[in-house]
Parts: structure tokens; C-alpha cells; sequence
């Protein structure tokens, strides 16, 4: 087992929680006096920074929200001079305006710390080449593992996303021992190297970190299996720093969240009620340490599941189970929550089935329809009708009686699904609600 | 025996056009061809001049292909013709899963491409029943 920074890694949960009240209050203060948009929720809830002196009275502080980012465009949110910020990430913006984040060198050191912290969790050493398929750019995947791989010391190679082909011959050619880009872009990878006629196991390839998008366990199983690595799930999102806010450990039970930066709440996404540990509900993150955009009680959307237990690893960090989807990617059917992931993981369980999918959802009359599109791969094809609608009858089944909802399946030609070489678009929403 | 060449196809505007745009490309001819559809996909079944080409360029351009065994059945071009065959067929207990005609024939006969449910019964029936059947290689040249 081997650590990046055993000390703060494996620190006593007195000790955490100390460093973690001292540097919330700091940071409330520093809200306070330098972000005007927050000092005034803060002054709407009547609450002013000497109000706070433990983690229990976290709770009497305000949501930050997207919407925060988004009001606040492009950098109000600040709590630094201009002079001061020396990066600038920035979200796509799919729906409306793009939300866009800023970094102090402080925070950069920061972030490539956590980052070299995340890939060495997940057994990545100065001696690993590192194949980073994760976006350069705007996007903070790229940027962020590239950072955190050099302070590593690994060897870093920045093939960005795209290219496929490219990407694959970089690995035969410059030895890759680890691959982090998407899960979905991974298992696309590996569909290339089978037209390639490359064979995973002629490959150095020893481990994957994968993130950005909500991934199964059972598409873990998949990724493992197809490319012959280990699988770990990496958790990070630009408002809170980018990549590395939580890394799984060899135990593959949670991602470990870096605590000593980051005081994480589960949330009932409705309520706003609290959640104590081991219930399902939305992850709420205070980034206590950055100085350019702090950011306290920012609501991810993401739907998870905290535990507070000490893990094999002997890392004391609570953990988080990996995302099970994300708030606004979630389907209410009929009162029923449907997310992508449960689709995926009944989908891999059919034989010859591979997890390329969408979900359209459409409302006619009153009734919402869910429809879901499975690309229909070669093993499971039939020059017969009758197999190819039994094909269909058997999966509709089994996702019904997994979903609790009606479903109707669409079989579609492959790679015909918008299949970006990124985040894979797994719903189309058509309801005007 | 012959090769078919079967195509997974969405039903939507442009696909079938787009195979067989893809097939004329390669220089393949299509000598036979069948449909089976239903109101949300098609099977397009197809005998052509080169199917192992077909196969690969069909592959290469994204659709779902396979290649199905078929057998090519020399049917006497007369009234009664083809039912002579099925009668034949049904006492042989040999099941059918789908027949369509060939745009070509030889001198005499019509052709139909049947899919049997077993190949080797059926290729044996053939033979005791005196019922002709054309090998691939003449198949293709036709």
C-alpha cells in the first residue's frame, strides 16, 4: 500500500475535524469580507461569519448553487484581484450560460497535490507512463490529471481526447501503463482495437482512472474485462477544484473524498434536509481551501451515499459511493426515478448486449413514454425477425422489472447513437414540462 | 448452399438507399433481395456477386452485418412449379424460416433462395427427391 501523504491521508477523524473547522471558519470569513454575492445570502439568513465555530453549524450556512455560477457570470464569485488568478477553466455550458472557475497558484499547487494524491491511490507511481484521453482545454479533466501526473512524476502523455486511432498506437508504441479518460470513451477504445486487431493483452496497459460521467459497476466489470486492468473510479468537478476531490484505493469501496480541503454533507435534494451517513442523497461540498473561488455548501447534483468507516487501506477520509447519476440526468417516469446507470447495468447483464444506449423520454397525452434505444451489435443480430423482436421483448422485460416502469425498446443500428468521444449523452428529455 | 448477406436497418428515411449506394460503390451487384421489416427496424436479406466484399464493405461502413447459409432451389418456371417443390419439402418435414425468388434464372428453372431450419436434412432431401439446387460459385456468376 503506498500513500502520496500519509499524514493527511491517514490523520485521526479528531484531527480532521479540527483542521476542517478551522479552515471552514477561515474561509466564511474570507467569503464574507471578498465575495459580495455571498455576504449578502449570508446577510439574508442573518447569519454573519462569527456565527460559525464547529462543523455542526455548517448547516446554518447557504446553498451555493450552479445557478450562483451562472448569475454571478463570468467572475463575481472571485475572492481574489484579477492579479492574483493565474488559470481559468470554464464549463461547456449545454444549458445556458457556461460556468466558469478560477485558480490562485496556491490553488493550482493544491490541485496537482490532490491529483498526485488521487493516481497514486489508484497504484499509479513516478514509474507509470500515463496516457491522459481526458480533454485539454477549458475542460478541467486535462489539465487537472496532467498537473497531478508530473508532480507524480510519471511519465505523462497528453494525447487529449480524440483520434482514437492515434491513442491506441501511443500505447503500443510508448508503453501507456495507465489510461484515464471517461469510462464510456474507454470501452471505445477498446471496440477500435478490435477493428484494429490489437489485442489488449499485448498491451503494457495495468490500470484505468476513469471519471466525468456516472459509470456502473457492472460497466467496471466490463472495462476490466475488455481491456484487462484494473478500473478505478476518480471523482472531481470544476466548482469544487476539478478531478481529484475523491479517488478510489485499491479496496475498490468508495472514493475517498480529500477531506482536509473539502467538507462534504449528503442532502435530501428536495427537502434540503440532511441525510445522516449511509442514506442516498445529493453531495453538498465546501471547498475550504481555495482562495480564488472558495466555494461553501456547493450543491453538486451528484446522488450518493457517504461512510464514515476506516477503510482496508488505512486511508481515514470518509468515502463516497460512486455516483449512481446526477440529479438533472435522473428520468421521473410516472413518479418512478430512472437513471441512466440502472439501463447500463441491465444491459450488460444480456448476453451479447453491449451498454450503448439512450433514453428518450416524450410525453403523448398525459402519459410519459420512456423509450430506450439499444444499439444491436453483430453477436446478438439475426437475418430472423422473430429473434431479433424476442431480442427485444427480453430486454424490455428485464429492464421493467428492474425500473418499475413501462419501457419500450428501440433496437437501433450501431455507433448510430451519438457516440461522442467524451461525456456519452445518455438522455434526450422531448417533455415539455 | 449460398451466402446471404443479411443487414440490421432502422426504419427511417435513406437507409436502404445509403446500403445499397455503399454496395454499388464496391462494384457489388445485388442478385436477390428481400425485406423483412417491422414498424421499428428492417432485415435487408441479399444474395450479390461478391460476398465476402459485401461483407467487409458493408462492416466498414457501420451497419450490423451477418452471412446467412441459404440454398438457391432450382424451381421448374411453370404453373405449379414452386408448389411441386413445398409439397416435396413438407414430406421431407423439412421447415422453411423464409424464401424469396432470384431476379436471374438458369435456361429452364426459376430460382428461390430458401432458409431452412437444418442444412443438412434438407440438402439430403434435395438430393434423394431429385429437387436441384445451384452451388455458390454458379450462383454468383449468374
Amino acid at each position: 500500500m503506498s500513500y502520496w501523504d500519509i499524514e493527511k491521508e491517514c490523520m485521526s477523524r479528531n484531527e480532521l475535524e479540527l483542521l476542517q473547522t478551522r479552515r471552514l471558519k477561515e474561509a466564511v470569513y474570507r467569503m464574507y469580507a471578498f465575495v459580495q454575492p455571498y455576504k449578502e445570502k449570508m446577510d439574508e439568513a442573518g447569519i454573519k461569519p462569527d456565527d460559525i465555530n464547529s462543523l455542526a453549524d455548517l448547516k446554518l450556512l447557504p446553498f451555493t448553487t450552479k445557478k450562483d455560477l451562472r448569475d454571478n457570470y463570468p467572475f463575481n464569485l472571485f475572492a481574489v484581484p484579477m492579479g492574483d488568478v493565474i488559470r481559468i477553466h470554464s464549463s461547456s455550458g449545454t444549458t445556458g450560460k457556461p460556468t466558469v472557475v478560477g485558480y490562485t497558484r496556491k490553488d493550482i499547487d493544491i490541485w496537482s497535490e490532490l491529483m498526485a494524491r488521487a493516481l497514486c491511490s489508484a497504484g499509479a507511481s513516478k514509474r507509470s507512463v500515463i496516457q491522459n484521453a481526458y480533454g485539454y482545454g477549458l475542460f478541467t479533466g486535462g489539465l487537472g490529471v496532467h498537473y497531478g501526473a508530473e508532480k507524480l512524476g510519471a511519465s505523462v502523455i497528453p494525447s487529449s481526447g480524440g483520434n482514437t486511432k492515434r491513442q491506441i498506437m501511443l500505447m503500443q508504441d510508448f508503453g501507456t501503463t495507465v489510461l484515464t479518460c471517461t469510462p464510456s470513451y474507454a470501452l471505445f477504445m477498446y471496440e477500435e482495437m478490435l477493428e484494429m486487431g490489437v489485442k489488449p493483452e499485448e498491451l503494457q496497459l495495468k490500470s484505468g482512472i476513469f471519471g466525468a460521467e456516472p459509470w456502473s459497476e457492472n460497466m467496471r466489470k466490463e472495462i476490466e474485462r475488455c481491456l484487462q486492468i484494473d478500473a478505478y473510479a476518480i471523482y472531481g468537478l470544476s466548482e469544487i477544484i476539478g478531478p481529484g476531490v475523491a479517488i478510489e484505493c485499491a479496496s475498490k469501496d468508495g472514493l475517498h473524498i480529500a477531506e482536509d480541503h473539502f467538507i462534504v454533507e449528503v442532502i435530501d435534494p428536495i427537502t434540503e434536509e440532511i441525510l445522516s451517513e449511509g442514506e442516498q442523497g445529493e453531495l453538498v461540498i465546501s471547498a475550504v481551501t481555495k482562495e480564488a473561488l472558495p466555494m461553501i455548501r456547493y450543491r453538486t447534483g451528484d446522488l450518493t451515499v457517504l461512510n464514515k468507516e476506516t477503510c482496508a487501506c488505512g486511508r481515514t477520509h470518509i468515502r463516497m459511493q460512486k455516483v449512481l447519476g446526477r440529479s438533472d440526468d435522473m428520468v421521473i417516469i410516472r413518479g418512478v426515478n430512472v437513471f441512466p446507470s440502472m439501463v447500463e447495468s441491465v444491459l450488460l447483464q444480456i448476453p451479447g448486449v453491449e451498454p450503448h444506449y439512450l433514453l428518450v423520454v416524450d410525453r403523448q397525452g398525459t402519459l410519459d413514454i420512456l423509450e430506450v434505444q439499444v444499439e444491436v451489435s453483430e453477436l446478438v443480430f439475426s437475418d430472423e425477425v422473430r429473434k431479433l423482436e424476442e431480442l427485444g421483448a427480453h430486454i424490455r422485460r428485464e429492464l421493467e422489472s428492474a425500473l418499475g416502469v413501462a419501457v419500450k425498446v428501440r433496437l437501433v443500428e450501431p455507433k448510430f447513437l451519438e457516440r461522442s468521444e467524451g461525456k456519452a449523452k445518455r438522455v434526450i428529455d422531448k417533455r415539455k414540462l | 448452399m449460398a451466402k446471404q448477406i443479411s443487414v440490421f436497418l432502422e426504419n427511417k428515411a435513406g437507409r436502404l438507399s445509403h446500403v445499397t449506394r455503399v454496395l454499388g460503390e464496391a462494384d457489388i451487384n445485388i442478385r436477390a433481395l428481400s425485406i423483412a421489416d417491422t414498424s421499428d427496424f428492417g432485415i435487408l436479406r441479399i444474395i450479390v456477386s461478391d460476398p465476402e466484399k459485401a461483407y467487409k464493405i458493408l462492416k466498414e461502413a457501420g451497419f450490423t452485418v451477418s452471412e446467412t447459409e441459404v440454398i438457391a432451389v432450382q424451381v421448374p418456371d411453370s404453373p405449379g412449379g414452386l408448389a411441386d417443390v413445398l409439397e416435396q419439402m413438407s414430406e421431407a418435414s423439412l421447415n422453411i424460416e423464409y424464401l424469396y425468388a432470384f431476379l436471374g434464372t438458369t435456361e429452364k428453372d426459376a430460382l428461390v433462395i430458401f432458409k431452412v431450419e437444418d442444412f443438412t436434412k434438407a440438402r439430403n432431401a434435395f438430393i434423394e427427391k431429385g429437387i436441384k439446387f445451384l452451388d455458390e460459385t454458379e450462383l454468383y456468376k449468374l
